[in-house]
């Protein structure tokens, strides 16, 4: 038995240690919003956040994520940062398929919960591992910058 | 269902009273060979419906068109709802079964692809709801005994004289009793009194694509659903020879192990175990007769045949012989080779299929309806009528979801027959990028020779590779030997040359293709304005200029793009040291797009800084998705050219997940600045027709830059380049 906290509701799960939190998620607890894209930790459409900090869930073994704050896209709008990137994604009709989306927004979420004002560089640094095939990079960029300037407020 | 739904052959739209009241309207199409809308009867329990208004005023869009990031749920909602006079707080939209009602105008199929949808529907829902406004108004006029001129609809509230006004859900019912009007006399708005046509409408399925509540196929959960993940052949060809399960079935969680026309399929509780299952199987597969598939003896293959002359022949104009032939002419020749592509969408395949003895469900996400439903009723052994398509949002479609073959539905059907239980088959992105169904690999042979005056006297084109449509349903559009993606964007070159040859060399390989974004003109057109780019050169004229001079009047709309990309590129302006622009111009899709890449190099690589984009589709629907899928078309586009490519050694292909398939990111992709051409016709293509023009302007902007050409893709290929 193993027992998460996620989105600061406690659940207990009986699974293989070695099994990723990715499908502890999304296979065991139904929360289908955090998406697997390549198994491999090289998309970030798994990333959720581990104490604050965005984490592929598709290569974190479920044991490592005991005993730590797990926040998903399912619980990310509960959070200021979070909150705020969601409203700029909708201002700035940022997602195309969608696809990718939990995984971007929750990259940004962290990024803007350390760092409230990134420049282009820091936005470079911390998304270039979240991959889109629908190319909304400029869009993302635009509303990471937009939800920075707006904060917890209504974008 | 396949019964005539039109007897009078004329067509007309005809309302009928919902399951649970309010009015419910049915559109079809009496020939599917038609190329215009028209409307006919439909069956009053409502599986025909396009249009349905409840008795709360919400109105619902019978969504006929899988939405894949093009935003096609948000156009289609803005054409019904610009003469329905709706509110679009009260619009919905309701996913289509599978239906002849919803098939394309064209095509005897229900699918979503070739950038058709709004171009398809445009008359068609528009005139759905001007009918279904008319009999909201006349409900309302008949209820107050006015006359029907005096009432008038607006956001979702008929207004009349003296003030009163009634809701569409409180007339829903009274227009359902009233005979549907018929389509000829229906006044659609013209473009200056459109509302909601032309504005930037926002996505209507955003706020469930920004908290994760939107489910995709892999978002699909059934009781009792396993999961099951497939090994696959990894070579081509080769064929299951042995296998041993105990290993697998050791796995926590696996239940099964179940060999199926596709592979070996290890079923489990989770896709964890499903996938550790597999690992743990141990599978010994038979590799074919003969030599093992490699794509570079495909090339030195497609390179000869280049260079010899086919009779197939797609476009002959004048004596391109003697032209070429021509001593004093200015001769030119190229080479342009493009390899296999992945259409690598971020979600990975995957189908839910639910057996029953006396039904099926299918939970997918899918470009191509009918033909999945008939291939899981074969599967299946069940009539098509029991069959049912749920189709899901698309986690990118790019063309994969489109096959004919309905490859992915096939083996979850077969699966879920053979376990008698719902299973959920995920493929895993390994299986993804092997899984064939690729771009096709091509070679293009270029010849010009240039006249006095610099402009190409003779253009000749050989065409190499595999035919995308040759032994699939679409068979019958491959007329004299000659697919016609195989040579679009070639034989339909814009520029005036007397003596032009197109012609086709169809190859046969191992390897299964299918359409990926932009199909054929994502070759033809690196070739193509490669290659004037080349002539250009050769003649000693800017690229531009070149261009705009061979374009005569009967392609203004060239013309239009071509001057506002000049002027919006800053063609001609100086750049930042360093810097280089490109330009290539094609039509594909019904719309023209022209674009200006401007390029340095960072370590000997190709670095693109911004795209000025230009499109000329029609009426412009939403500015706001046009410009989006302009930047979604180049950034698809770029990676494509930068790095994409599927190569194949002993059989195997050798690209596994995406550091082997790169895909562009965030720090590389380039600012894209998309400009519409102002225009009344009717709208055409928008989300293909934004990537044919990328390569090629970019490579011109390498050779600008560095007076080197590409006419290699992907460019990682040429290695390092150095700037002149």
């Amino acid at each position: 038995m193993q027992k998460l906290d996620i989105n600061g509701k406690v659940h207990q799960v009986d699974v293989d240690p070695d099994t990723p939190l990715l499908w502890v998620l999304r296979d065991v607890l139904d929360m289908t919003g955090t998406k697997f894209g390549c198994g491999a930790a090289l998309c970030g459409a798994c990333t959720v956040h581990l104490d604050g900090v965005a984490t592929r869930s598709c290569t974190l073994p479920v044991t490592a994520a005991v005993g730590r704050r797990i926040t998903t896209i399912e619980g990310v709008g509960a959070t200021r940062a979070g909150r705020a990137v969601q409203a700029a994604w909708i201002a700035e009709d940022v997602p195309q398929c969608g696809y990718c989306q939990s995984g971007q927004i929750m990259a940004a979420t962290a990024l803007l919960a350390k760092n409230p004002k990134p420049s282009d560089a820091d936005i470079d640094g911390a998304m270039s591992g979240n991959l889109c095939r629908c190319g909304i990079y400029s869009r993302i960029r635009a509303a990471v910058h937009r939800a920075a300037e707006h904060g917890g407020e209504s974008a | 269902m396949s019964a005539p739904l039109d007897a009078s052959r004329r067509g007309f739209l005809k309302a009928a009273a919902g399951v649970s009241g309010g009015l419910v309207l049915g559109l079809t199409l009496p020939s599917a060979a038609r190329r215009s809308w028209a409307a006919a009867p439909m069956a009053p329990d409502a599986i025909n419906a396009f249009v349905k208004v409840d008795r709360s005023g919400t109105v619902t869009l019978v969504m006929h068109k899988s939405e894949m990031g093009q935003g096609v749920y948000t156009g289609l909602v803005q054409l019904l709802a610009e003469e329905l006079e709706a509110d679009l707080e009260h619009v919905r939209v309701e996913t289509a079964p599978v239906a002849a009602v919803y098939n394309h105008p064209q095509f005897p199929l229900q699918f979503t692809g070739g950038s058709m949808s709004i171009s398809s529907s445009w008359t068609g829902l528009r005139q759905a709801g001007a009918a279904a406004r008319t009999m909201l108004v006349q409900a309302a006029a008949r209820r107050w005994n006015v006359p029907v001129e005096e009432c008038r609809a607006e956001r979702s509230v008929v207004h009349g004289p003296g003030g009163r006004h009634a809701g569409f859900g409180e007339l829903a019912d009274d227009a359902a009793a009233l005979p549907a009007p018929d389509p000829k006399s229906l006044r659609l708005k013209a473009p200056q009194e459109f509302t909601l046509i032309g504005k930037p409408i926002k996505r209507v399925e955003v706020r469930e694509k920004v908290d994760g509540s939107g489910r995709f196929g892999l978002d699909v959960r059934l009781p009792g659903m396993l999961r099951a993940v497939l090994a696959r052949p990894p070579t081509l060809g080769c064929s299951l020879k042995s296998m041993k399960q105990p290993a697998a079935l050791a796995v926590r969680g696996v239940v099964g192990v179940i060999e199926l026309d596709a592979g070996v399929a290890v079923v489990a509780q989770n896709t964890h175990a499903a996938r550790k299952g597999r690992d743990a199987l141990a599978v010994e597969w038979q590799a074919p007769a003969g030599a093992p598939f490699d794509t570079e003896a495909l090339r030195a293959q497609y390179r000869s045949l280049a260079e010899q002359e086919s009779q197939v022949v797609a476009r002959n104009d004048g004596d391109v012989r003697t032209a070429l032939a021509d001593s004093a002419a200015r001769r030119l020749e190229a080479l342009y080779e493009l390899p296999y592509l992945a259409h690598a969408p971020m979600e990975p395949l995957n189908c839910v299929a639910d057996w029953r003895a006396d039904r099926l469900d299918v939970y997918t996400g899918t470009q191509m309806q009918s033909p999945d439903r008939a291939a899981a009723a074969e599967v299946a052994g069940l009539p098509p009528e029991k069959v049912f398509i749920h189709t899901m949002l698309l986690g990118g479609g790019f063309g994969r979801r489109a096959n004919p073959g309905a490859d992915f539905v096939r083996e979850a059907v077969e699966l879920s027959r053979k376990l008698g239980k719902p299973v959920q088959v995920v493929w895993t992105r390994e299986d993804d990028l092997h899984g064939g169904w690729y771009r096709p690999q091509w070679t293009n042979r270029l010849r010009a020779a240039l006249g006095a005056d610099g402009k190409p006297a003779g253009w000749y084109h050989t065409v190499v590779g595999q035919s995308i449509m040759t032994g699939t349903l679409m068979q019958g559009m491959v007329q004299k030997g000659i697919d016609p993606v195989s040579v679009e964007g070639a034989a339909d070159l814009p520029y005036a040359v007397p003596n032009l040859r197109v012609d086709l060399h169809t190859t046969t390989a191992p390897v299964k293709v299918l359409w990926w974004r932009s199909v054929g003109h994502s070759n033809t057109a690196f070739a193509v304005e490669s290659f004037i780019d080349e002539c250009a050169a050769a003649a000693g004229t800017d690229p531009l200029d070149y261009r705009r001079s061979l374009l005569t009047d009967k392609h203004p709309r060239h013309r239009a793009v071509l001057e506002m990309l000049a002027q919006k590129s800053g063609w001609g302006t100086p750049l930042p040291a360093g810097r280089a622009r490109g330009l290539a111009l094609h039509e594909s899709f019904g719309s023209v797009v022209g674009e200006v890449a401007e390029v340095s190099m960072e370590n000997g690589l190709p670095r693109v800084h911004r795209v000025v984009a230009v499109i000329d589709c029609g009426i412009a629907v939403n500015p706001q998705m046009i410009a989006a899928q302009l930047e979604s078309a180049v950034n698809y586009g770029l990676s494509a050219a930068l790095y994409g490519e599927i190569t194949f050694a002993n059989g195997r292909a050798q690209q596994s997940n995406f550091d082997g398939y790169p895909v562009l990111r965030i720090h590389e992709a380039p600012v894209v600045e998309a400009h519409v051409v102002p225009s009344a016709a009717d709208p055409s293509g928008v989300g293909e027709p934004g990537l044919p023009p990328i390569a090629p302007a970019v490579a011109n902007a390498i050779f600008a830059l560095t007076r080197q050409r590409v006419r290699r893709l992907p460019m990682i290929r040429a290695g390092r380049f150095s700037v002149a």
